[in-house]
């Protein structure tokens, strides 16, 4: 997966899609991020990789403006999405968020059909004029996440009553359906078991072709293998950033050395 | 490593002959004492049960076995015919009533020897009996006067004793000679029970009346205060029910965390513990003295209990809003729903049980309330014009359950202490209802997630 050619990674070299300048998060007093910047290539999947609380889920969510739903939660310096800065004070954050979508941790499907679960966002952001558009939106939502063949003769069943697995990839046809550019994903497999991770994972080297992903993990395996680029976190700093290759065969700083060999701590 | 500190040559028991290690089927000492502690609590629990379920059973007994009799009701049927003669003749006397009086005695002895029975009885023991007629019948058929000269049923409900001897409240030893009723006069009852003539029937006027006079308890009903006990919950859902919803959406989800949502969150706490009859009081002087609303009102008496009710319904909305996880907002957020959207597309649905049951269960302790009723007026209510007069709406007088079964256990005739154990009756049964719902809806909107 990781064999990108170097022409290609050049070319999208040129125009990054997230482009962030000295951001700093603060909790309160505390302060969770300090001076990162990162520019994220867009059609490719950028791995956060770190200790816990490193940051890079706090990071992670900045990108969306998840953050603003904690009260004590600030940010400063600039985060530019296609040049156009979302801290600024005439975006909205609902707007933000159907442009950069997200999928979490845990499977969180909605209480409700496979179908509805899918369709809600079309549906808030009146995507679909009628009936056979949404239907279309959904089936193909699905099928761009690999569930299609195995809900779609129960699509009005539970969302909540699959297996952990097909509930994060209902997840992430969820976040699909809104037709967002970039997608972040916050430790997507932690709660899923080898053969289901590899399932997502092979989904999200699909999902490249056509978006640009953000994915927070704590599996140095797995951001070796779905990533082209790996960014580095440690204590709110983001020490290290390049490609996925050389950071793993080549870290120039010895806390990644450390951390990816394990010596970490 | 830390385990090599705490090995066995190092610890004292080992330090002479090496330890025997001991069997698993003999107790030691402390599991014993910690098995007997743990059967000793479970019987503490076992009892505190039973002697819940003891009091509630004594409970339901005494409430039943006292308040079954108000839903029954002593009457006598005596049939006879009224000529045109005998209609204006008796019109013609001083004493009209008297004149229609002694036809009644006239058809109830023919009545009673028709089926074999002689009792000597007098005017006075009917009296005693049946109270006054007379009224009633020349009533009838100055009304009907169509019923002249056919055969016309009367169905006159008995004295309050002998409604008491009828269901074994009043024997022959406690009775004491009085004007109300005399030792010798149950021997007539008895005849005319035997005769078919005193019979017990199902007292639909308790269910639809309204309260009597205090010297006709017979003629009591609960009806008109379920009524006026009706208006005041639908006044109390449809104000504390949104209100109380909004300000906890609001408080949760929208509140910036500062000191004076903090303040304002103690005083809802602080407010579901007040005495209710302090609600009363602040009820008559805004309501009553300051915004002039008739007293006596449904409606007034809905706003007290809405405010009663609000800090329930805002206190466990607030906690089935919190108990909705966090991560059902993340996904709505995340797939671009703004806050509102996120809160009553996906939140509110999954907080709905709890809302619902927080709702009932403030209504019912609404439904319960007299301190605050009695302080507005709505007690001792005596309908006029019954049975059109009072079902009028929410700003008519009107009484509710609880009062009205406080006015009658008030009272000194014993009669109505049967009534307001009857009266305790109905309202368990509206609350009984009122829980079913809960557990009903409660079922129907819980979901898994």
């Amino acid at each position: 997966m990781n064999e990108m050619p170097n022409l290609e990674q050049a070319s999208a070299m040129t125009s990054s899609k997230i482009s962030a300048k000295m951001v700093q998060v603060f909790y309160g007093d505390n302060q969770a991020i300090k001076d990162v910047d990162i520019e994220i290539q867009p059609r490719s999947v950028t791995a956060f990789i770190g200790p816990s609380g490193c940051g890079k889920s706090t990071f992670l969510r900045t990108l969306n403006r998840m953050n603003d739903t904690i009260d004590i939660c600030r940010v400063e310096g600039s985060i530019e999405i296609d040049g156009e800065d979302i801290y600024d004070a005439k975006v909205d954050p609902v707007q933000l968020r159907a442009k950069v979508g997200m999928v979490f941790q845990k499977p969180n499907p909605f209480p409700k059909s496979i179908y509805d679960n899918v369709a809600y966002g079309p549906r808030i952001h009146g995507m679909a004029r009628n009936k056979s558009q949404l239907d279309d939106i959904v089936a193909s939502s699905l099928q761009k996440a690999g569930l299609w063949e195995e809900v779609k003769n129960r699509l009005d069943e539970p969302g909540t009553g699959m297996s952990g697995g097909q509930q994060q990839r209902l997840c992430i046809a969820r976040a699909i359906a809104v037709s967002p550019e970039v997608i972040l994903m916050d430790e997507p497999c932690s709660a899923l078991d080898p053969i289901a991770t590899a399932k997502v994972e092979e989904l999200i080297d699909e999902l490249r072709e056509n978006y640009t992903i953000v994915i927070v993990t704590h599996s140095m395996q797995q951001a070796a293998r779905v990533s082209q680029r790996t960014a580095f976190f440690h204590l709110g700093i983001l020490v290290e950033e390049g490609s996925t290759q050389d950071i793993f065969t080549n870290p120039k700083d010895k806390r990644t050395q450390d951390y990816i060999t394990g010596r970490f701590g | 490593m830390t385990d090599t500190t705490l090995s066995p040559e190092t610890s004292p028991a080992a330090a002479g002959e090496p330890v025997k290690s001991k069997s698993l089927y003999a107790l030691d000492d402390l599991t014993r004492k910690r098995n007997a502690s743990e059967k000793r609590f479970k019987l503490y629990g076992l009892g505190a049960v039973l002697i819940g379920v003891f009091f509630l059973v004594v409970l339901a007994t005494a409430i039943i076995s006292q308040g079954i009799p108000a839903f029954t009701r002593t009457i006598v049927e005596v049939e006879f015919t009224l000529t045109q003669e005998q209609y204006d003749a008796a019109e013609k006397e001083l004493f009209k009533t008297k004149a229609y009086e002694q036809f009644f005695i006239g058809a109830l002895q023919g009545q009673l020897e028709e089926s074999g029975m002689s009792v000597p009885f007098d005017a006075a023991a009917i009296e005693r009996i049946v109270g006054k007629t007379g009224g009633t019948i020349r009533e009838y058929f100055k009304a009907n006067p169509g019923a002249l000269g056919a055969p016309a049923a009367f169905e006159l409900a008995a004295s309050s004793r002998v409604d008491g001897y009828s269901n074994g409240r009043v024997t022959r030893e406690t009775l004491t000679d009085s004007r109300f009723l005399e030792k010798s006069d149950l021997d007539i009852v008895d005849a005319l029970v035997e005769a078919g003539i005193i019979k017990t029937v199902f007292n639909w006027n308790f269910i639809t009346g309204a309260d009597s006079g205090v010297d006709n308890p017979g003629g009591a009903g609960i009806g008109a205060s379920v009524i006026g006990s009706f208006f005041m919950m639908l006044v109390v859902l449809f104000l504390s029910l949104p209100i109380g919803v909004a300000a906890s959406i609001y408080l949760e989800e929208f509140a910036p965390q500062n000191r004076f949502t903090d303040m304002i969150e103690v005083n809802i706490s602080n407010l579901a513990a007040v005495p209710s009859i302090v609600f009363g009081i602040l009820g008559l002087a805004v309501f009553i003295q300051f915004m002039h609303l008739p007293q006596s009102a449904p409606l007034v008496g809905g706003l007290v209990l809405t405010l009663m009710t609000l800090p329930t319904i805002i206190i466990s909305t607030r906690a089935s809003l919190k108990a909705v996880p966090p991560s059902i907002r993340d996904a709505a957020l995340g797939v671009g729903a703004s806050k509102m959207q996120s809160i009553f597309h996906h939140v509110l649905p999954l907080a709905m049980p709890g809302i619902l049951t927080g709702t009932i269960i403030g209504l019912a302790q609404a439904l319960g309330e007299t301190a605050p009723l009695l302080l507005i007026g709505m007690v001792g209510f005596v309908a006029r014009g019954y049975p059109d007069g009072f079902i009028t709406g929410f700003i008519e007088p009107n009484s509710a359950m609880p009062a009205q079964i406080y006015t009658w256990a008030a009272r000194a005739d014993y009669a109505f202490y049967e009534k307001a154990w009857g009266g305790i009756i109905v309202l368990l049964v509206f609350l009984l209802t009122m829980n079913i719902l809960a557990v009903i809806l409660r079922r129907r909107f819980e979901r898994r997630w």
